[in-house]
């Protein structure tokens, strides 16, 4: 049952209702449920809560690379304008704006409108292809960190804002530990299944076989340029939905966030990861905040990125499937879908 | 430096803009008639009080000018070896920090600038022979790992080189024949006695900008007038036909990356010697020669010139005109340029 | 099996994730985490800070109140997002009850902003000279024992003006906040007695080619008032040397600090001459200036003279440490700590320093210049000292605040 599941996701293959209650789900959820119960409030929201948070930033990317073909390096831009939308009409104490609307409007709004900038990034960069669209999102995410850094009108410059709160509701205060926790993990496994399950319905598969062959969908009269903005636009709602997170996590949002070095991260955090299932980005994206957090502690504060870039090198060059690869790279493997793939169109 | 290479003869340039048609050479022969008449003229007061001043003009354009020789010095080795091997190097920018440490050691050590600049160039076509044949041969016909790969690198080379030099900015030193200013025969304004002002400029700067066309015009030479040029023509049309005609491929591939490399290596020097060298230059330049050659089309040599000259003068335009925004100038124009021509200005169709 | 097999790997990862927290204080020591840029552009500064820092906790052999002083580093890259996070670390993690730090403006108004939410813990300034760290909506438990940015400039508009003789002045400074504080206190003193500010360029963050901002300067202001730090000080001064500049310039604090003085070049020429004002001045004669710099000389690759950050680091670790002192190392009551910290009152190597009531720093600033010292070195000389400033640079404290907060705008005098 296992097998062929991972079998189907590889390959493509219709959708079962079944498969979404694995024991493998059923023990990883009662884990990751479990864990407040063992992990002190450092670890709940610093490691637990910011990895959830980074890994769905990173599935965004996964879904638009692995299924689109589209590596987008502009995916922390739009969790950050989902951060400004927040700062700007929600509560900050920057002395700039602050509406202080409701968070139950505030939210839906910042979502939107991250998802909305997504698809016009998205429209920008469908009209290329491969390596450019590597380019161009990296280009869009650096011309709108200088705009943040110089406007102070409407993103308040290079200090950003401050004082962001989570809103209290039901009388919990969501940014306590473990509140915050349920909340990244509950948002983490609405997105964990919606890709999951998205990826086999029926756009999920146009939108791969367009990633495989688009000039052939666009003679079978598909829209492709439509199903691909239309990507852009739901993996935008995971991404704008973890910049909400991001900013009630860190309190605070600034050009730093958005910055060409955060970009960058999300896709070392993908491909640590893994691109083959859902699960990898948010393994990846675990690996990496735990080695960024500790490795100061290891090798001291001056030579950690040299330690976080080792690693990625080897897994660069030992799997190209990240971490997720590793097990089952001795298993033969009748189809070898990634991003990868190496046929013309499939991303890279 | 763009019109020495005929567009149609660089194989690295085709699809340039086609035969001139009377109305364009009307418009081009108008625009060289109206820069002449801001350089030569003296500028009445409305002109002056929309552009600062003569003297600002003139230098944003000039330093423009200068900064995109210095922007093709760089970026030509990059959009070479993307052009023949579909090989996007984000280590780039590292190559370019390496040679400008290497260049500075080595110069200060024994006194000659020059010998820096061609140890900067020596070294790290080295460096880059390394990287070929360690790494990128290892991962032929995978670019996206291969790109991520240079990601790897650029991280541990810039933690590494930190760790080396330490956090401290270098400044070459000159020597004298390089050093100083020179009076251009632009008047900028007269004294209240009648004494012209003329336009004083960093020599240096002005030899950048011909070190970088003389660059320009002798890899123009090697790809069109030598067998090495030819072989890299023909793998840049059809790498597999090339293997198949029994050429070493992997010669050929080796020598690029390391010519790139070299250049690379080179620019750092001359671009360290033109500003300083400090940590966080390998990211400036590995973006300015990525919009440098995305803006011209990768792959070739023309369109990085051609990028160069558009970013370098709407930097240094952008700076002083709109200093708040300048910076967003530039993304916006790489925006634009692949929104409309995917493929960049002098880039082919893919 | 392999959707099991990516369980593992996630129960792996689970099992990491919910290693308890290593904060097991040992009753003799006590923590103090040290905040400063050991990453990314800043870092020669935030080594200098760690000097500093070194420098008092050596003073006092790593004891205070009996206890030993455990030092728990944390990296930002100047980044206020990055100050935070390597704060948290050290507080939520590491469980720090002191954390001295950080080093920049904006890193140290989000510091401010995350020390609201851990009243526990007791946050000490680095070096960051953000006036609204303190001034505007400041935090119960951050304290500044060192001197705002606003502040450093003291005395040197006054002397621009009328020493000098400068009536016009241009300003070019880079583009955020730490500058226009600088800025402000400049003009504030300049433009009250009588000058003018005719052309200010902000040139964005990151810019290096600074040749052609010098060329739009107006040709006939008086002299150029430089805000630019580190490596952009270094690129600004060699290009204003190769353009061949004539009007004489006046320095902002960290344009013409040790770590730009020390750079090799041929910017000294621009250099020599340019008055200053600032926290430190290295020809200070000073007795308790020249044991602090001979303790800082023994620090492993210092500078010939201290920064002022590795200055500001110092005194913000030894208040830290005198409070601590004074409450016998016991830590386990905050606000005791804090009620003694806020009456700390000591004489540091550049004259008595004192807390005001938002807890910022009353201290002297020196008037410098720069002059060529033996071998060749470039220094700082004392010209004069203005004794015990405050933040409000002396002005009413309601009048001062009536004049906004600093911004690109702020203040105006054309």
């Amino acid at each position: 049952m296992s097998v062929g599941a991972a079998e189907s996701v590889s390959a493509g293959a219709t959708a079962r209702a079944g498969e979404f209650f694995t024991p493998a789900h059923a023990i990883l959820g009662l884990l990751l449920l479990a864990y407040p119960a063992v992990a002190s409030d450092f670890f709940l929201t610093q490691i637990g809560g910011y990895s959830l948070i980074l890994g769905m930033i990173a599935l965004s990317l996964m879904v638009l690379a692995g299924y689109g073909g589209m590596v987008s390096l502009a995916q922390v831009t739009i969790a950050g304008a989902a951060g400004y939308v927040v700062a700007i009409f929600g509560q900050n104490n920057s002395g700039v704006y602050g509406f202080d609307w409701p968070w139950w409007i505030v939210t839906p709004l910042a979502i939107l409108i991250a998802s909305l900038l997504s698809a016009v990034f998205g429209w920008i960069a469908v009209r290329t292809e491969g390596i450019y669209t590597i380019m161009i999102t990296l280009a869009i995410a650096t011309a709108c960190f200088y705009f943040t850094q110089q406007n102070y009108a409407l993103f308040n410059g290079f200090p950003g804002y401050t004082g962001l709160r989570a809103p209290e509701v039901l009388g919990v205060y969501w940014r306590d530990p473990v509140p915050f926790y349920y909340l990244c993990l509950a948002n983490a496994a609405v997105a964990y299944f919606a890709v999951l399950y998205g990826g086999k319905s029926t756009f999920g598969l146009t939108l791969q076989a367009i990633r495989d062959n688009p000039r052939r969908m666009r003679a079978i009269g598909y829209d492709v340029t439509a199903h691909k903005v239309f990507a852009w636009w739901l993996t935008g709602l995971i991404a704008g939905a973890a910049g909400v997170l991001l900013v009630w996590f860190n309190g605070r949002i600034s050009p730093g966030t958005i910055a060409v070095g955060p970009a960058i991260n999300i896709l070392i955090i993908a491909v640590i990861g893994g691109q083959r299932h859902p699960i990898g980005p948010f393994i990846g994206a675990a690996v990496v905040v735990i080695i960024q957090t500790f490795a100061i502690d290891l090798v001291g504060a001056q030579r950690f990125n040299t330690l976080i870039g080792l690693f990625f090198l080897v897994i660069v060059f030992v799997s190209p499937d990240g971490i997720l690869g590793l097990w089952d790279r001795f298993r033969p493997r009748t189809s070898r879908d990634g991003w990868n793939s190496g046929s013309q169109g499939a991303g890279l | 430096m763009s019109e020495s290479a005929t567009p149609g003869h660089d194989p690295l340039a085709q699809g340039g803009a086609g035969p001139a048609r009377p109305g364009r050479l009307v418009l081009w022969l108008l625009a060289v008639v109206v820069l002449a008449w801001l350089f030569f003229a003296q500028w009445p007061d409305w002109l002056n009080a929309i552009l600062i001043s003569k003297k600002a003009f003139l230098s944003a354009v000039l330093n423009g000018l200068t900064l995109a020789g210095l922007y093709f010095l760089v970026a030509s080795g990059f959009t070479l070896v993307f052009g023949l091997m579909r090989n996007v190097n984000l280590a780039h920018g590292t190559l370019y920090l390496l040679g400008a440490y290497v260049g500075y050691e080595v110069g200060t050590r024994t006194g000659y600038w020059l010998l820096g600049a061609a140890a900067g160039f020596v070294v790290l076509a080295l460096v880059g022979l390394i990287m070929q044949v360690l790494v990128f041969r290892r991962l032929e016909g995978d670019d996206l790992r291969q790109t991520l790969v240079t990601i790897g690198i650029s991280i541990v080379g810039a933690d590494l080189m930190l760790a080396a030099w330490g956090g401290t900015t270098y400044q070459f030193i000159l020597p004298d024949w390089l050093d100083g200013s020179i009076k251009l025969p632009f008047i900028t304004a007269f004294r209240s006695n009648g004494a012209a002002v003329y336009l004083t400029y960093p020599f240096y700067r002005l030899m950048v900008l011909v070190l970088a066309i003389a660059i320009g015009i002798g890899l123009w030479l090697m790809l069109n007038r030598t067998r090495i040029g030819m072989m890299i023509r023909a793998g840049v049309d059809d790498r597999d036909m090339l293997a198949a005609t029994g050429k070493n491929v992997h010669l050929v591939f080796a020598v690029v990356f390391a010519m790139g490399a070299g250049l690379a290596g080179l620019a750092g020097v001359v671009g360290g010697s033109a500003l300083s060298v400090a940590p966080g230059e390998d990211v400036r330049y590995l973006l300015a020669s990525l919009v440098v050659v995305i803006v011209g089309g990768m792959g070739s040599v023309t369109g990085a010139a051609i990028g160069a000259l558009i970013i370098g003068l709407a930097e240094q335009i952008g700076l002083v005109y709109f200093p708040t925004y300048g910076v967003v100038l530039t993304f916006v124009i790489l925006v634009v340029t692949l929104s409309l021509r995917p493929q960049g200005l002098m880039g082919r169709p893919a | 099996m392999s959707i099991t097999r990516r369980t593992f790997i996630a129960l792996g990862v689970v099992a990491g994730m919910a290693a308890p927290g290593l904060g097991l204080a040992q009753e003799d020591t006590v923590k103090v985490g040290l905040l400063a840029t050991f990453e990314g552009a800043f870092t020669v500064l935030g080594e200098d800070a760690e000097r500093g820092a070194m420098t008092a906790l050596e003073e006092f052999k790593s004891m205070a109140g009996g206890k030993k002083i455990e030092i728990v580093k944390g990296s930002s890259d100047a980044s206020p997002d990055s100050a935070v996070r390597a704060a948290r670390k050290l507080v939520e993690q590491d469980g720090v009850k002191i954390l001295v730090g950080p080093l920049s403006g904006d890193e140290g108004i989000a510091v401010k902003e995350y020390a609201k939410t851990q009243p526990d813990v007791t946050f000490v300034n680095g070096s960051s000279a953000a006036q609204d760290t303190t001034f505007r909506d400041p935090a119960e438990n951050f304290f500044r024992f060192s001197t705002d940015g606003a502040q450093w400039m003291a005395g040197l508009g006054t002397y621009a003006f009328n020493d000098k003789g400068y009536k016009t002045v241009a300003v070019v400074a880079e583009d955020y906040s730490f500058p226009y504080t600088q800025v402000f206190g400049f003009m504030a003193e300049f433009c009250k007695a009588g000058g003018k500010v005719p052309s200010k360029s902000w040139v964005p963050i990151g810019n290096k080619d600074f040749s052609s901002v010098i060329a739009a300067i107006p040709d006939d202001v008086d002299a150029i008032y430089v805000a630019l730090g580190g490596a952009d000080a270094v690129n600004f001064l060699t290009q204003y040397q190769q353009a061949g500049g004539q009007a004489p310039l006046v320095g902002g604090s960290i344009t013409v600090d040790q770590t730009v003085l020390t750079s090799k070049g041929k910017l000294r020429d621009v250099l020599i001459g340019t008055p200053s004002a600032g926290p430190t001045a290295d020809t200070n004669d000073a007795a308790e200036w020249k044991a602090f710099t001979e303790a800082y000389s023994k620090q492993k690759g210092a500078f010939p003279s201290p920064s002022l950050f590795a200055h500001a680091y110092y005194v913000n670790m030894k208040a830290a440490l005198l409070a601590l002192e004074t409450v016998g190392g016991d830590l386990s009551d905050p606000a005791k700590y804090r009620e003694t910290l806020a009456k700390v009152s000591f004489d540091s190597p550049t004259g008595k320093v004192s807390l005001d009531s938002n807890r910022n720093a009353i201290a002297d600033i020196f008037l410098t210049e720069v002059t060529e010292g033996e071998g060749g070195v470039l220094l700082n000389k004392l010209i004069k000292v203005t004794p015990q400033v405050n933040q409000t640079l002396g002005i009413d404290e309601a009048e001062f605040r009536a004049l906004g907060a600093v911004s690109r705008e702020n203040p105006s005098c054309e």
